[in-house]
Order: structure tokens, then C-alpha cells, then sequence
């Protein structure tokens, strides 16, 4: 095999001027997580609501509830970061929509791409709320209606704080999605780790060490994250509840 | 806003998004999930297995898979692979197998580590004692996997089986990045083509939406009839 390695390759400085390739890797890094916490937020607030929203008595609100979920459940996560960047700026009112177009890189692409994955994670976190308060004994509910509780003080008081412990686990590889699935934020132009990799590949033709590079960052942040989260479960944990346990999925 | 949408070209050029692109897509979905259902049972069975390492090597490659963005595995695959093949085999250049057979093999590696998760709960919950009772009659540790525990284990996933099967056909989309002509591919070619980004990206979530919409209807009805009743 006919390779020229070159791990000397990081200290070199880069194309865009802006540093040694390894200084580029690293911002993409920060993008990756800037990127990812900003559509968590989105996501953890509006898939909450969504999620007890279909918990529920009201059929309607449960319908539009599930009608959210489908709607971003069934379309690919690229086809949505397409609809978000190219079309949603064309649909709205020709002004705003040329203003949205002219924002300058990297927000014109980051905006987009937050707002994408926040929707998007977002119906898979209703999913999980919805799954976590429907797993607790139905007595809790009554219970709590009994004590006199209005509904929404049965939520904050009673089912959410039992419910979110309980998907604790669902919820640590949800986040660990939005961190992978932000990578998909390159394909409009958004440069975070995976772009970067991608272009010190195309710029330096060192396409193992840029790769390797990456990847390594990716499996570091999992490894702390896994370890942040399980403190996190003993920390939260309620003795006699486990979590159930959810596998598939991305 | 949708004053001038050009529906004509949907209707113009959807003959060629079917036929180039959605056959890819769903070539593709159909190869990789036979192929990551095969290769993730075996790495189930070995995480199961009574020898150690063998769990650690599988776990370990199920735990690689799981942290690392799909993207970057496509490039992986695409640009790496063929060198480490090479390597691998002694060959100065390296192995280019095509972009379709790239992606299969890319798929079908990865989602495999997706379907071994479901394929070890699917074994771990069939109860110890079928095992058991399959030693008992004789049956040699193939034997027993292959007529006793993985048909019902199998069974039991089905609905989880074709629900990640859905979660794949949606990832193939991904192919884009190789500039592929997929479903998303071909929509976009003809996208930049006519400058009718709108169109053409509206009608690829449409058809996206419909097709795994029935499809995830389809296995919750099923869900309901392959339930063995206990």
C-alpha cells in the first residue's frame, strides 16, 4: 500500500489561515458542541411539552400530539436539514426570507441546523416523555388528584419528576444522537469535527490521520458523556425504579 | 409562496427519481439489512457467548460503531477501506469495489451493530431452559441456536427488526455526501439542474413520509399478530 504517513500533519498550519490543522479540528469540535447543546435545549423544553401534551385527557391535543411526532419521525434527518436551509426561506414573506439568506456564514448555516435537529430530537424526546409517565402505576396520577392537586401541579410534583428519571438512560443516547446526527449539518455547509475532517482530508490528502483524528474526538466525547450521565443516574436514582431499557433507533 | 410551485416538474421528472433513485434506495435498504440482521446475530451470539474475549471483541465493535456519527463511517468506508484492504492483502493499489457495493458493505457493518442489540435481547429472552432442554435432547450448540433459540428469538424481534429497517432506509439518504445518485440524490441533481430547490426537496419528504409512515403502520399491525401468546 502506497501511503505517506504523516502524523506530523496536525502541527501544520492549515489552508484557511486560521491556525494549525489541529487548531481547525478542535473549533470544529466546538461547533459539533455548540451545535448539539443549543438543538438539545429546543429539544429537551419542546419535547417535554409535546410528550405530556399526549399524556392527556384531551383526544385533540393527544391527536396533534402524535401528528407532530409522525411528521418528524418519518422523514429523513439530511431531507430535513434541506427543508430547513433551502425551502423554509422561500416560504416566508420575500423579505424576511432574502434577510435569512444573507446572514453570514457560519450562522446562516448553524441557525438552520439547530433548529433542524431541535425539532427533530424533540419528537424522539416526546417519545420518550410520553413512554415515561405512561410507565408509572396509574394510582400516582389518582393519587395526586385525590391530594387535591390541579392537573398541571400532578405533573410538576407527582409524574414528571418520576418520569424523567426513569428515561434517564433513553435519554443519555438521545443525546449522544444529536452530538452524531449534527454531523449532518455539513451537508449545508455547516463546519463542525466531521466537516473539518472532510476538508483537511481534501486540503492535505492525509485522509487517514484526518479521519482517525475525528474519530478519536467523537469516541472521547461518548466515553465522557456515558460517564457524566451515569453519575448522574445514581445521583437521581429513586431506590426500587429501574429505567426501561430501549435499544434500536439512532 | 407556493404561487409558482412547479408541480409539472415533479410529475416530469418523477419516472427518474423512481427508477434511478428510489431502486437504489431501496436495493440498497433490501442488501444491507439482510446483510446487518446475518452479521448481527452472529455478533449477539457472540456477546452471549461462554468465551470472554470473544464477548469483548464483539461488544467492542458494537460500542465503536454506536459512537461514531454515520457520516463519518461513510467516508471511512469510502476512502479508507480500499487502502486498508489493500494492506490487508498485500496489493499496491487499492481494492474499489464501486460506490454501490461500498455503501452496502458500509450499511450493512454498521446497522448490524443496531440489529445485534436487538437480536441479543431477542435471545436473552428466551428463557434459559429451552437451552437446556436442547443439550438435553442431544442437539449440539448450532443445532440448539439454529432450531430452538433463533427462531423464536427472531420471531420476538420481528416488529423491532423492521422498525430499525425503517430507521435504515431513511439513513441511506446519507449516500448524498458521495455525490450518489439515491432517492435524495436524484431529486437533488435535478434540484440544482433547474434551480427548483423547493419543489423537488418538498416532494422527496412527501414520498420519504408516506413510505415510512405505512411502512411503521404496517409493523404495529404485525407487532399484534407474531406476539406468541405465552
Amino acid at each position: 500500500m502506497n501511503y505517506n504517513w504523516n502524523w506530523g500533519i496536525f502541527w501544520q498550519t492549515s489552508p484557511d489561515g486560521s491556525g494549525t490543522y489541529l487548531d481547525t479540528l478542535i473549533s470544529g469540535l466546538g461547533w459539533t458542541l455548540s451545535t448539539a447543546l443549543s438543538a438539545w435545549a429546543i429539544a429537551l423544553v419542546l419535547g417535554s411539552i409535546i410528550g405530556v401534551i399526549r399524556t392527556t385527557d384531551s383526544r385533540l391535543a393527544v391527536g396533534l400530539g402524535n401528528a407532530y411526532v409522525e411528521l418528524f419521525r418519518n422523514v429523513p434527518l439530511l431531507v430535513q436539514m434541506f427543508l430547513w436551509y433551502f425551502v423554509l426561506p422561500e416560504l416566508l414573506p420575500s423579505a424576511m426570507g432574502a434577510a435569512i439568506k444573507q446572514v453570514p456564514p457560519p450562522w446562516g448555516a448553524f441557525v438552520p441546523a439547530v433548529l433542524c435537529l431541535g425539532f427533530f430530537t424533540s419528537a424522539r424526546v416526546a417519545e420518550q416523555v410520553r413512554a415515561g409517565i405512561q410507565a408509572l402505576p396509574r394510582g400516582q396520577r389518582m393519587a395526586g388528584t385525590a391530594l387535591g392537586l390541579e392537573p398541571a401541579q400532578v405533573y410538576r410534583y407527582v409524574l414528571l419528576p418520576m418520569a424523567f428519571r426513569i428515561i434517564l438512560p433513553p435519554m443519555t443516547s438521545e443525546f449522544m444522537n444529536i452530538i452524531k446526527n449534527s454531523s449532518i449539518a455539513l451537508t449545508i455547509g455547516l463546519m463542525e469535527l466531521t466537516g473539518r475532517a472532510r476538508s483537511m482530508q481534501e486540503f492535505s490528502f492525509q485522509v487517514f490521520e484526518a479521519f482517525t483524528a475525528a474519530t478519536i474526538l467523537y469516541i472521547s466525547l461518548n466515553v465522557v458523556l456515558v460517564f457524566g450521565m451515569r453519575w448522574l443516574e445514581k445521583r437521581a436514582a429513586v431506590p426500587g425504579f429501574v429505567g426501561p431499557s430501549v435499544s434500536g433507533g439512532h | 409562496m407556493f404561487g409558482n410551485f412547479d408541480l409539472d416538474l415533479i410529475w416530469r421528472s418523477a419516472p427518474y427519481l423512481f427508477r434511478e433513485g428510489m431502486t437504489f434506495t431501496l436495493t440498497l435498504t433490501a442488501l444491507a439489512t439482510v446483510g446487518g440482521v446475518i452479521f448481527g446475530t452472529l455478533l449477539a451470539m457472540m456477546r452471549l457467548s461462554s468465551y470472554k474475549w470473544l464477548g469483548r471483541v464483539a461488544a467492542g465493535y458494537v460500542n465503536l460503531m454506536r459512537s461514531v456519527p454515520l457520516l463519518l463511517v461513510i467516508f471511512w468506508f469510502y476512502f479508507l477501506v480500499p487502502y486498508i484492504g489493500a494492506w490487508l492483502i498485500g496489493s499496491a493499489t487499492p481494492i474499489q469495489v464501486g460506490a454501490f457495493w461500498s455503501c452496502v458493505i458500509t450499511f450493512t457493518l454498521f446497522e448490524a451493530a443496531y440489529f445485534s442489540e436487538i437480536m441479543r435481547a431477542g435471545i436473552q429472552s428466551i428463557s434459559r431452559g429451552q437451552t437446556f432442554a436442547g443439550y438435553a435432547l442431544g442437539l449440539n450448540y448450532w443445532q440448539m441456536m439454529g432450531n430452538v433459540i433463533l427462531p423464536q428469538a427472531f420471531r420476538n424481534m420481528i416488529p423491532l427488526l423492521l422498525t430499525q429497517t425503517i430507521v435504515l432506509f431513511q439513513d441511506t439518504s446519507l449516500v448524498y455526501v458521495l455525490s450518489i445518485t439515491d432517492f435524495v440524490g436524484a431529486a437533488s441533481k435535478i434540484a440544482q439542474r433547474d434551480g427548483r430547490l423547493i419543489e423537488m426537496y418538498v416532494f422527496v419528504a412527501l414520498v420519504y413520509f408516506v413510505i415510512c409512515f405505512v411502512a411503521s403502520r404496517l409493523v404495529r399491525r404485525l407487532q399484534q399478530r407474531v406476539a406468541i401468546i405465552r
